[in-house]
């Protein structure tokens, strides 16, 4: 798994739980070493090891914790930069669910080893959505729950969204769009550049 | 709606950066975007050539000229602050006697959008200026996360280098390598004996034949010297062509200058390389620890060289003890 996942799964876990726990996690799952280089290649068998070792050490749930390390990815201030990519993919959160099936294009043209889920949107009625999520790392529909969530929360929109299991080797999101414009969204200054 | 607003709607979704200019030289309808160029009021009815000033291909002075430059690319710069340089292209239409004027912020289009604070909207949907501007976004962060790496494998190297103990070309031990085994030997009281090697000619084998075969010449030796010592003993190289031997154990003056000859007369063996046929030779200096009441490293290196020094002034090609020489020429006392 390509060093900028597992060093997300890092900083989730320092900030918000510490760096003493992070210690742990990677303790308890045998690593070796405790910091990830983000533009680094890392064993795929490495991240499900150390991702449950973090749920043993926090006392946490596989789906939930993957879900918390979606939404800390767009809206925790320290990784700006991602949700500010992200952005880039609509001006409204109906054009940013449906540019999602680029999302691993988009990915490949910033970072060309780095490969993300294969997602596809289906529309089955204005508002009514599921999406489809394919990847390696078991519960990656639950962590782009979390990205939606977040998301939705940054464009201003009232979503609902359900993991409803897997079909066919993918993960199934059901998103309800209850409103577009719900509240006034976190903005998206064009020219501003994450630090 | 009349025939000239839809063909203005029209322009304004296709290209939201464009001004029509009229016969009169006046700009009769800007598209959205173009508009914010002029932030104190409105763009239409000024003359398009007091906003905009045509540098190439040639300045033009009205609106007849430009339509002569109907399909060239045109650079051009705002006459307002700040004074953006701009792409165009001129076409006549869609009115009769009006030219289009299509313009872009080329390369500087990432200061653009900040001076007139744009947002995806100002941009035409078949428009790849976000997806440029994402990819200058995504890049410059992926390569502060490369340069940051680089950065720390680049202290870890020297870090690791300043550790290390081995001469990279020849794998033999390196000075820091022999001065570890030297002061070991010395605070345990151990018997060695230190001899200070240096080659003969090898500088003329570098200027002549080049460094490969300088370099090919450095692994004979190393492998000579290798060769001639036991498994136990230290070979360093210390110096571009200067190694120092330490021989562990009790070993005789015979045993020690017989290593010595050995070393000497397979070191002159002429070492061919591509054709080539390199000469050198080895100038020798020893000590024995047992010389010494109370030895310390830096008294048997001088001492080492000292007789190093002896056996190059007088011919080189030849090995030297420093307890066989002069009493005046030895420089500390035995």
């Amino acid at each position: 798994m390509h060093g900028l996942v597992n060093r997300a799964i890092q900083r989730f876990v320092t900030d918000s739980y510490g760096a003493a726990q992070w210690r742990a996690a990677t303790d308890r799952a045998g690593l070796g070493f405790s910091e990830f280089e983000a533009m680094w290649s890392y064993d795929d068998a490495i991240t499900p090891r150390v991702l449950e070792a973090v749920c043993d050490v926090l006392d946490r749930g596989y789906d939930e914790l993957l879900e918390d390390i979606g939404t800390y990815l767009v809206s925790h201030p320290g990784v700006e930069a991602l949700r500010r990519l992200l952005r880039f993919s609509g001006v409204s959160f109906i054009e940013f669910l449906h540019s999602l099936d680029d999302l691993p294009d988009r990915a490949r043209l910033a970072v060309s080893d780095l490969e993300l889920p294969d997602i596809a949107l289906r529309e089955h009625a204005a508002g009514s959505y599921t999406l489809l999520v394919r990847g390696q790392l078991p519960g990656c529909g639950h962590l782009f729950m979390g990205v939606l969530r977040a998301m939705a929360d940054d464009y201003g929109a009232l979503a609902f969204l359900e993991h409803k299991g897997t079909e066919d080797g993918a993960e199934v999101v059901a998103v309800t769009l209850l409103e577009t414009e719900f509240a006034e969204g976190r903005g998206f200054d064009l020219g501003a550049r994450a630090g | 709606m009349s025939e000239q607003e839809a063909c203005f709607g029209m322009l304004d979704v296709l290209c939201p950066m464009h001004v029509v200019v009229g016969p009169d030289g006046r700009i009769a309808h800007a598209g959205p975007t173009a508009c914010k160029f002029w932030q104190e009021g409105d763009l239409r009815g000024r003359k398009f050539i007091e906003v905009f000033d045509i540098r190439r291909p040639r300045p033009v002075a009205d609106g007849v000229e430009l339509v002569a430059l109907s399909g060239a690319k045109l650079h051009i710069r705002l006459r307002v602050p700040p004074h953006r340089e701009l792409k165009g292209v001129a076409v006549a239409g869609p009115l009769p006697q009006h030219v289009t004027v299509n313009l872009s912020f080329g390369i500087s289009v990432v200061d653009a959008i900040q001076d007139y604070d744009l947002t995806a909207a100002d941009f035409a949907a078949t428009d790849l200026t976000i997806e440029m501007l994402y990819l200058v976004e995504a890049k410059s962060a992926a390569m502060e996360a490369s340069h940051q790496l680089n950065q720390r494998l680049q202290s870890a190297r020297e870090a690791a280098e300043e550790q290390a103990v081995t001469d990279p070309l020849t794998g033999l031990n390196n000075r820091r390598a022999m001065d570890a085994v030297l002061a070991q030997y010395i605070s345990a009281g151990r018997s060695f004996a230190l001899m200070q090697i240096d080659l003969d000619f090898f500088k003329a084998v570098n200027d002549t034949f080049g460094h490969a075969a300088g370099d090919h010449v450095l692994l004979e030796v190393a492998r000579i010297m290798m060769d001639e010592t036991r498994a136990a003993d230290t070979v360093a190289r210390v110096g571009g062509d200067e190694f120092i031997i330490l021989l562990h154990g009790d070993l005789d003056r015979d045993t020690t200058a017989q290593i010595a000859h050995r070393i000497i007369s397979r070191m002159t063996t002429p070492i061919p390389f591509e054709g080539a046929i390199c000469r050198i030779s080895a100038s020798i200096g020893s000590v024995q620890s047992t010389d010494y009441i109370r030895p310390t490293a830096d008294q048997v290196l001088k001492d080492a060289d000292e007789a190093l020094y002896h056996s190059k002034r007088t011919g080189r090609e030849r090995h030297t003890f420093f307890a066989s020489l002069e009493p005046d020429r030895q420089s500390a006392q035995m």
